[in-house]
């Protein structure tokens, strides 16, 4: 299967050296390879699933719990202000 | 050559929960940035998403509300995209298979006046799928700043097959799933917070061609007014371009409702590839029978049931009520049983009245007093007592004018302020009264002509005479059976 790895790249809005375009390609190769190996079992007569485990409707009451306080919510994010994370300018 | 227009809204409703979709912190609006996050809101490593049994619920509710067919089992999937207003990277969502499926909105479109039901018609729905909101980005110089309340808020997008025609129909579409979901308790859908929100696809093709032509998908549509405007001007744009000899390019458009103008947001070089894919995180829903059930018995009756049960006949079940009422009423729920109730109370053939004070009288001193009626002070049973005394002829139109208003301040009994003021027309067998009725008789002679010839209305020339006589207290039901006797033994 052929790796679009330019196409990849944009999707995950990462900017890759020419170098490094050529690695993760052969190694995204080889992962899909490997799934790929997965056409040749019989699957005639068996229902798609998106699950193995048979078990449905994991729900809980809507009973609100307590968060993170603001200042644990930003301590990850490296540039901030008044209370929000600060990103570049996107507008879509 | 005349084009026709081909609509499709895909309509965004948060549902009112108290915790978020798929994890217990609280969800609201209006609260200090980033207070309403925990670690699966941001998508901290490790944390897992459990879904919100309140929000399944809601949607289910909303289906059965639409007619929609509720699958038997459903899945969540992830929509992956790169955008700062996602946490993950990705949007946990629905694609191939929805919780509710197929389904009809019935609208009603305006009519030649205000006082004439217009046409109605169903709009088939696709489908509605129950998904998560995402953060807000608010634009500033240097950057952009993000709000992660919203994020992971249940929202449900509800599709509708590009089956609307006009402007008109997409507003009376998005009035009438408003006034579905506001019924149903799932959503207050006040679009200047946000819970509902509206995107449309709209294309043109020559009328009488079955094949879609290139569709523009218009956003920022925040008000109701504003998706009436935007798909009218975007119609009219289309039509304009290919006109002139231009072709409508695929493109998403941004719509200034306050200018009235749409501009090309950048267009994008692909189409979007969001590599949907289950959500390993999360487990299938099954909805039985019986949760259906259970959810059907809570679900209020629909809004246009309910119109066409107000303007049937009171042999048949309803409230005679003409259309100018029905229409006031029925798209709030609360008022339009607070109305029932009076009329109940009110008895058989008065539930007109009821609804005039209401539309009428009620709605203004409410506006007035910047009162809700659920904290209003008179009662369906107050009404009922008041349109009971000017039907009786205890109290004229206009004496009850001054009662309602004081019922409406105080929240005194009707009967109570009656006596209070002394507001009581005259009693009706009184000799005074014959004599009024025989003075006006005999002061017009014309009139006595008129109405023995069978001029019904000839009756009330004698009327003003009697109601200056009796200093407007004379009760008309009293005075008019009077002048009739007496005309019949001239």
């Amino acid at each position: 299967m052929q790796i679009d790895i330019d196409h990849l790249a944009m999707l995950s809005r990462l900017a890759l050296t020419p170098e490094e375009k050529v690695k993760f390609s052969a190694q995204l190769g080889d992962i899909i390879g490997y799934i790929e190996k997965l056409k040749e079992v019989n699957v005639d007569g068996v229902e798609p699933t998106a699950h193995a485990t048979p078990i449905f409707n994991v729900l809980q009451a809507d009973d609100p719990r307590p968060g993170l306080s603001v200042e644990d919510a930003l301590r990850n994010a490296p540039v901030q202000r008044d209370h929000m994370v600060v990103v570049p300018r996107v507008v879509e | 050559m005349t084009y026709e227009a081909v609509i499709g809204l895909e309509v965004h409703v948060q549902i009112k929960t108290r915790s978020k979709m798929f994890t217990r912190v609280a969800a609201g609006y209006g609260q200090p940035e980033n207070t309403l996050t925990d670690p699966t809101v941001l998508a901290l490593p490790g944390a897992l998403p459990v879904m919100n049994k309140a929000a399944v619920d809601a949607i289910i509710k909303a289906g059965l509300m639409l007619g929609c067919e509720i699958a038997p089992v459903c899945k969540w999937d992830r929509k992956n995209y790169f955008y700062p207003d996602s946490p993950k990277n990705y949007q946990i969502s629905q694609y191939d298979q929805p919780i509710c499926i197929g389904g009809t909105v019935e609208i009603e479109l305006p009519g030649p006046a205000r006082n004439i039901q217009g046409e109605h018609k169903g709009i088939p729905l696709t489908r509605i799928h129950l998904e998560e909101d995402v953060g807000k980005l608010n634009h500033g110089v240097g950057g952009s700043l993000i709000d992660y309340n919203r994020a992971g808020t249940p929202l449900m997008e509800i599709v509708s097959d590009p089956a609307l025609r006009s402007a008109d129909e997409a507003y009376a579409y998005l009035q009438s799933i408003r006034t579905s979901i506001v019924y149903a308790g799932i959503s207050d859908c006040d679009m200047e917070k946000g819970q509902l929100r509206c995107d449309a696809n709209i294309s043109i093709r020559p009328v009488g061609d079955t094949k879609l032509g290139t569709k523009v998908e218009l956003k920022n549509l925040n008000s109701i007014a504003f998706v009436r405007d935007g798909i009218a001007h975007e119609i009219a744009r289309q039509i304009a371009v290919t006109k002139a000899g231009g072709v409508i390019v695929q493109e998403t458009r941004d719509y200034d409702g306050i200018a009235g103008t749409s501009q090309s947001l950048r267009s994008k070089e692909m189409a979007h590839d969001y590599r949907y894919f289950p959500d390993p995180d999360l487990m299938p829903v099954k909805v039985d029978a019986d949760w259906k059930a259970r959810l059907a018995a809570e679900l209020p009756e629909r809004p246009f049931d309910k119109q066409r049960r107000f303007m049937a006949a009171e042999a048949d079940g309803g409230y005679a009520l003409p259309y100018t009422l029905a229409s006031v009423l029925i798209p709030d729920r609360e008022l339009s049983d607070w109305f029932e109730q009076a009329a109940k109370l009110a008895g058989a053939g008065r539930a007109q009245a009821v609804g005039n004070w209401i539309v009428n009288d009620l709605l203004r001193e409410l506006a007035a007093s910047a009162t809700v009626l659920a904290t209003a002070k008179v009662t369906p049973a107050a009404l009922a007592e008041l349109v009971g005394l000017v039907a009786a002829g205890t109290l004229l139109q206009h004496s009850a004018k001054e009662v309602f208003a004081d019922m409406v301040a105080t929240g005194e009994a009707p009967a109570a302020i009656v006596a209070r003021k002394g507001l009581a027309a005259a009693p009706t067998d009184t000799a005074e009264l014959e004599t009024w009725c025989r003075d006006s008789i005999a002061a017009n002679a014309k009139a006595v002509a008129e109405f023995k010839a069978g001029k019904e209305s000839a009756l009330n020339a004698f009327k003003g005479a009697i109601m200056k006589a009796a200093k407007g207290k004379a009760n008309p039901k009293a005075v008019d059976e009077t002048l009739r006797r007496l005309l019949a033994a001239l």
